[in-house]
C-alpha cells in the first residue's frame, strides 16, 4: 500500500474514532448527571457501577428536595436562582450600556491618548479578576456593600467590561464610518447615531457579549464567595450547590439534581443564541 | 473603566505595602493610602516561605499543561469535524457542553464520578481490573509501572489539569474553527494536485495558517489558568499537592485575615505573568524579524 492510500485510510478511520470519542467525552458526563438526578440514592449505593435508574426507580424526590424552600426543610434553590438571575441580568444591561458607549468612543472618536486607551483595554483583558479581589473586598467592606447584591454587581461589571469593550470596539471598527457620516448629514446627533445606527448594526456582537456575560456571571464563584457568603438569602446558585455538599452533606443524587436545575437556564440561553455567539465572538475577537 | 480597574490595582499596591488586618479594614482610609507606615514585610513574608518556589512552579505547570492540552484537543476536534458528516450539527452542539455547563456543576460532576466510595469510575475499574479504590482528587501521587520502570506521577494535579483541558477545549475549538473557515480552499486543492498526503497537507498548508490563532488561544488560556482560583478550589480545595498561587491568596485573605500578604502575593503573581508575556513577545518578535 502506498503512503498516500495508507494515510487516506488511516485518517478516515481516525476521524470517525475521534468523533465518537468527543461525543462520549462531552455527552456522557451530561447523561450521567441527568441519570443520577432521577435515581434514588439507595440504589446508587447498592451498585455504584450503574448510574442509570430502572424504569420503576425513576423518582423526582431529589428535585423536590432541591427546590423546596428553606423554611420547609428543602435547599431553597428558587431563591438562589432568583438572586443569580438578578445579578446576571443587571450586569448584562450595565455592561452592554457602558460597552457600547465606551467601545464607540474608543473606536470612533479622535482624542489625545486614544492609542493608549486601546492598549489599556487589551492589557486589562489579559489580567483576569483575581488581581482586583483584595482591593474590591476592602472597598466593598468600607462602603458597607458587603454583603449585598449591589456590591456584587459592581464587581461583576468591573470583571466583564474589559472583554465587552474589546469585542465591541473591534466589531464597531468593521462597520464603515461612512454610515455614521451619512446619518450625521441627515442631522442625527452623536447619541442618535449610536442608538439608531450603531446598535442595530452591532446586534450580533451585542448578543454574543450578552450571552457570554450572562453565562460567566451565572457561573461566578470567587466573588460570590467573598461578597455574599455572610447572608444566606443573597446566595447565588454556585454558593447554593456548595452548601448542599459541604454543609448539608446531601447525597450525590440531590447534588446532581441541583446541578441539572442550575444548568438548564444556561443551556436555554446558549441554545437560543449559539449562532450569535459563534459569529459575534469570532468576528470581534480574532482579527488577523 | 479607569475607576473600576486601574484604581483597584493601585489600591492593591497600597495595601501590599502596609500592615493591615481584616479588623483594620473598616477604619482604614483607602482614598489616602499613604498616610500609614510603608513596609515591604508583606512581600518578604509571602516570598520567604519555603514553599514559595514550588508554589510558583506548580502554578506554571498547571497553566502551561492545562492551556496546552486544551489548545491541542481543540485543534484535534476542529480538524476532525471540518468536513460535513451525518449529525455534525448535533455533535457541534455537544462539543460546547463542557464549556457551557456552570463551573460548579462541572466540578461536582467530576467529583461525583471520580469519588472513591460510590463513584462510578472506581466501580468500573474494580469490576474490570480488580484494582483497589483510587482517590483521584485526594491522593497526592500515584506510581505508574511501565516497561519495568516505575514512575511517580502527581495524581490530583494531573486530574485538575485534565479537567482544565476538558472544560476549555471547546473554547479553543471555537476560535480555531472560525480561523479554519478562512483557510482558502484553493491552497489545499493545489497541494492535492501536487500529490501531498493528508499529513503533509496539514503540516505544510493548514498548520502555518493556524499558527496565529493557536498562539492566541494558548496565551488567553495560559493567563486565565495562571490566575484561576475556582476550578482548583472547587475540585480539591487546594489540597493533595494542587495549591496554586491564587488559592494561597484566598487562604491569606480569608483563612488568616491578612489582606496585606494576599495583595502582595497578587502583585508577585502579576509580575511573574507580565515577565512571561514580555519574554514571549520578545522571542516572537525576534523570530518574525529573522524569518
Amino acid at each position: 500500500m502506498s503512503r498516500h492510500a495508507f494515510e487516506d485510510k488511516f485518517f478516515r478511520i481516525f476521524k470517525v474514532v475521534s468523533i465518537i470519542g468527543f461525543v462520549i467525552v462531552t455527552g456522557f458526563p451530561l447523561v450521567y448527571m441527568i441519570a443520577l438526578s432521577f435515581k434514588p440514592i439507595s440504589s446508587l449505593l447498592r451498585n455504584p457501577a450503574n448510574p442509570f435508574p430502572t424504569w420503576d426507580e425513576i423518582s423526582l424526590l431529589s428535585y423536590r428536595e432541591v427546590l423546596t424552600p428553606l423554611e420547609q426543610g428543602g435547599a431553597g434553590f428558587l431563591v438562589f436562582m432568583h438572586n443569580s438571575l438578578i445579578l446576571s441580568a443587571a450586569t448584562v444591561v450595565i455592561v452592554l450600556l457602558l460597552g457600547v458607549l465606551g467601545g464607540y468612543a474608543a473606536g470612533r472618536l479622535k482624542f489625545p491618548g486614544r492609542g493608549g486607551i486601546n492598549f489599556l483595554i487589551i492589557v486589562v483583558y489579559l489580567f483576569p479578576g483575581i488581581l482586583i479581589a483584595v482591593p474590591m473586598f476592602i472597598f466593598l467592606t468600607q462602603a458597607g456593600l458587603r454583603p449585598s447584591l449591589t456590591g456584587a454587581v459592581i464587581v461583576y461589571v468591573a470583571i466583564a467590561l474589559p472583554l465587552a469593550l474589546f469585542v465591541l470596539r473591534n466589531y464597531l471598527e468593521s462597520i464603515p464610518e461612512e454610515i455614521d457620516d451619512a446619518a450625521r448629514i441627515d442631522g442625527a446627533s452623536r447619541l442618535q447615531i449610536i442608538r439608531f445606527v450603531t446598535v442595530p448594526l452591532a446586534m450580533p456582537a451585542l448578543a454574543a457579549v450578552a450571552i457570554y456575560v450572562f453565562i460567566s456571571i451565572w457561573d461566578e464563584f470567587l466573588f460570590a464567595l467573598l461578597i455574599l457568603i455572610d447572608r444566606r438569602d443573597l446566595w447565588t446558585v454556585t454558593l447554593g450547590i456548595r452548601q448542599l455538599n459541604d454543609l448539608n452533606g446531601s447525597p450525590e443524587t440531590v447534588l446532581m439534581a441541583g446541578c441539572v436545575v442550575i444548568t438548564l437556564p444556561v443551556v436555554a440561553a446558549f441554545a437560543f443564541a449559539q449562532k450569535f455567539l459563534v459569529d459575534g465572538l469570532a468576528s470581534g475577537g480574532v482579527k488577523e | 473603566m479607569a475607576f473600576l480597574i486601574v484604581l483597584p490595582i493601585g489600591w492593591n499596591l497600597a495595601i501590599a505595602v502596609q500592615r493591615v488586618s481584616l479588623l483594620d479594614l473598616r477604619t482604614m482610609n483607602i482614598f489616602n493610602p499613604f498616610e500609614i507606615e510603608f513596609t515591604l514585610r508583606n512581600f518578604t513574608r509571602v516570598t520567604g516561605r519555603s514553599d514559595f518556589w514550588p508554589l510558583v512552579m506548580r502554578t506554571f505547570a498547571y497553566a502551561t499543561l492545562g492551556a496546552g492540552l486544551a489548545t491541542l484537543v481543540g485543534l484535534w476536534a476542529a480538524l476532525a469535524m471540518r468536513r460535513p458528516f451525518l449529525g455534525r450539527s448535533l455533535v457541534r452542539a455537544l462539543i460546547f457542553v463542557p464549556y457551557v455547563v456552570p463551573l460548579i456543576a462541572a466540578t461536582f460532576l467530576w467529583r461525583t464520578i471520580l469519588a472513591p466510595q460510590y463513584g462510578s469510575v472506581n466501580a468500573w475499574l474494580t469490576e474490570l481490573f480488580g484494582t483497589s479504590r483510587v482517590d483521584f482528587l485526594g491522593a497526592r501521587s500515584f506510581t505508574l509501572e511501565m516497561f519495568g520502570m516505575s514512575l511517580n506521577l502527581p495524581m490530583a494535579l494531573s486530574m485538575v489539569i485534565l479537567f482544565e483541558a476538558w472544560r476549555y477545549f471547546p473554547f479553543a475549538y471555537l476560535f480555531i474553527v472560525a480561523r479554519l473557515q478562512a483557510v482558502p480552499e484553493s491552497l489545499e486543492e493545489a497541494a492535492i494536485l501536487d500529490g501531498a498526503t493528508v499529513s503533509q497537507r496539514f503540516r505544510y498548508v493548514v498548520l502555518p495558517e493556524l499558527r496565529g490563532v493557536l498562539v492566541l488561544v494558548f496565551l488567553i488560556r495560559f493567563m486565565s489558568s495562571f490566575n484561576d482560583f475556582s476550578n482548583i478550589y472547587l475540585l480539591t480545595g487546594g489540597s493533595a499537592g494542587t495549591q496554586v498561587v491564587s488559592v494561597q491568596m484566598y487562604e491569606w485573605l480569608v483563612g488568616r485575615g491578612d489582606p496585606g500578604a494576599s495583595a502582595a502575593l497578587a502583585l508577585v503573581l502579576a509580575a511573574v505573568l507580565a515577565v512571561t508575556i514580555t519574554l514571549y513577545f520578545r522571542v516572537a518578535m525576534r523570530r518574525r524579524a529573522s524569518s
